[in-house]
């Protein structure tokens, strides 16, 4: 219990300890530490960043399917239109056709009457001609008469 | 039991104070005498000497270890758990001490843990060593160096020496001088009061010297004294043959808390106390 020497002992011993902890334990440890703090940052940092141009990505991805969508679309709705188009130009020369047909079939059958109406009128001032002339032949010269028949003819 | 068995005719007395014997050694006459030192100033105490020192190397050679191989990347198991210590006395000194220093946060882990390492001897079973000692040839061995006053008392003279450098350092020897004899009475600068200025001048210097000194005083007495009276119980617990089982493991559970607590608040005292002295006001 008496005090001694044993304090200045202790006293410098602290001190050394103190100095050599401070030299040679303290800065490296903390060092260390620090370090490592900072890694840990900016590997935290990094993710972030990683995770940001992920983000971007995807949105960049879904904005192009988007955009494709909206192609196929477009491309679809054009197709329709022409197929729609052509359709009804189909249609339209059809109808076109027809009418040209039924025009041409009408115009054969006008000709057609007409022809079988010249021949029936040659025909008809013929056998009336004929019948004229045995009638005729008994009363008169179907020679002297011929202008008034042809005339007939011509009239029918 | 070495009280009753080894030593046959020691008393309870004896075996009390036998264990409260520092091994010591002194110059008497141009020769090293051991254990006939009482009252001499100049004498060593050996064994509390030994075993700081031999806990502070071994407090050294665990972190330096550790921070010679400290790594930022692959940190080993010892190189955390030393990391752990430094974190927990970094975040208490930042706490605390918010100037910068490079000196108070390996201070106050030195102190931390080689106060803790001295007062986990206690937790030796009281008569192993002095008994290993005895069989060696050594007659006395305090094992527990806080339980010595010399030791504790070192430590905060240590102290007390930052707490002066620091207080000169920010305030200079002025500021210091100051602050010694211009607290906390005021004393008068002018008019008739200033007759009475040499006397709160003593005063204050008195009070301010009682404050000052009683800083390391109290540190090194709280810890000398909280570690002296827990190996006191478990000398005495020891005594008891061998109901001293129980005891000695509830004590000693309860001591484990003491050993730490009593670390502990020496660190943050210093802290506290080095704080104080390098702020400005």
């Amino acid at each position: 219990m008496d005090i001694n020497m044993t304090l200045i002992g202790q006293s410098i011993a602290m001190l050394v300890f103190v100095w050599f902890c401070m030299k040679f334990i303290w800065p490296p440890i903390m060092n260390a530490i620090e370090e490592r703090q900072t890694e840990i940052a900016n590997g935290l940092a990094a993710a972030e960043r990683g995770q940001q141009s992920l983000d971007k990505a995807k949105a960049e991805a879904a904005e192009i399917v988007d955009d494709a969508r909206k192609q196929a679309t477009t491309i679809l709705d054009q197709a329709h239109a022409r197929a729609n188009e052509i359709v009804a130009d189909g249609k339209a020369n059809g109808v076109k056709e027809r009418e040209r047909q039924i025009a041409a079939a009408r115009s054969e059958v006008e000709q057609e009457t007409n022809r079988a109406r010249e021949e029936l009128r040659g025909q008809v001032s013929a056998i009336a001609v004929a019948s004229a002339e045995k009638i005729l032949r008994r009363e008169i010269d179907s020679k002297a008469h011929e202008d008034i028949l042809s005339r007939l003819a011509a009239e029918l | 039991m070495a009280t009753e068995g080894g030593h046959g005719a020691q008393t309870s007395g004896e075996y009390i104070a036998h264990h409260l014997q520092n091994l010591q050694v002194c110059r008497v006459d141009d020769a090293w005498a051991w254990n006939h030192c009482a009252g001499n100033p100049m004498a060593i105490n050996v064994d509390s000497m030994f075993f700081s020192v031999l806990l502070g190397l071994l407090f050294v050679w665990i972190f330096r270890g550790a921070a010679k191989k400290a790594s930022s990347d692959k940190p080993g198991k010892m190189q955390a758990f030393v990391e752990i210590v430094i974190s927990f006395i970094d975040s208490s000194v930042k706490d605390t001490f918010h100037g910068k220093s490079r000196l108070i946060a390996p201070l106050a882990l030195t102190i931390f843990v080689w106060v803790f390492l001295m007062n986990l001897m206690d937790l030796i079973p009281v008569d192993w060593l002095p008994m290993i000692g005895g069989l060696a040839g050594v007659p006395y061995l305090k094992v527990v160096p806080t339980t010595d006053v010399n030791i504790t008392f070192g430590m905060s003279i240590a102290v007390f020496v930052l707490i002066l450098f620091y207080t000169i350092k920010t305030k200079g020897i002025g500021g210091f001088i100051a602050e010694l004899t211009l607290h906390p009475i005021a004393p008068p600068t002018k008019g008739a009061g200033l007759i009475a200025a040499p006397f709160i001048i003593a005063f204050n210097f008195i009070l301010e010297s009682v404050a000052l000194l009683a800083k390391p005083l109290s540190l090194s007495l709280r810890l000398f004294g909280n570690m002296f009276a827990g190996e006191l119980i478990f000398i005495l617990i020891a005594l008891l043959g061998v109901y001293q089982l129980p005891l000695h493991f509830g004590w000693a559970v309860f001591h484990i808390l003491i050993v730490t607590l009593q670390a502990f608040i020496f660190m943050m005292l210093t802290v506290v106390y080095l704080t104080l002295a390098s702020e400005e006001h």
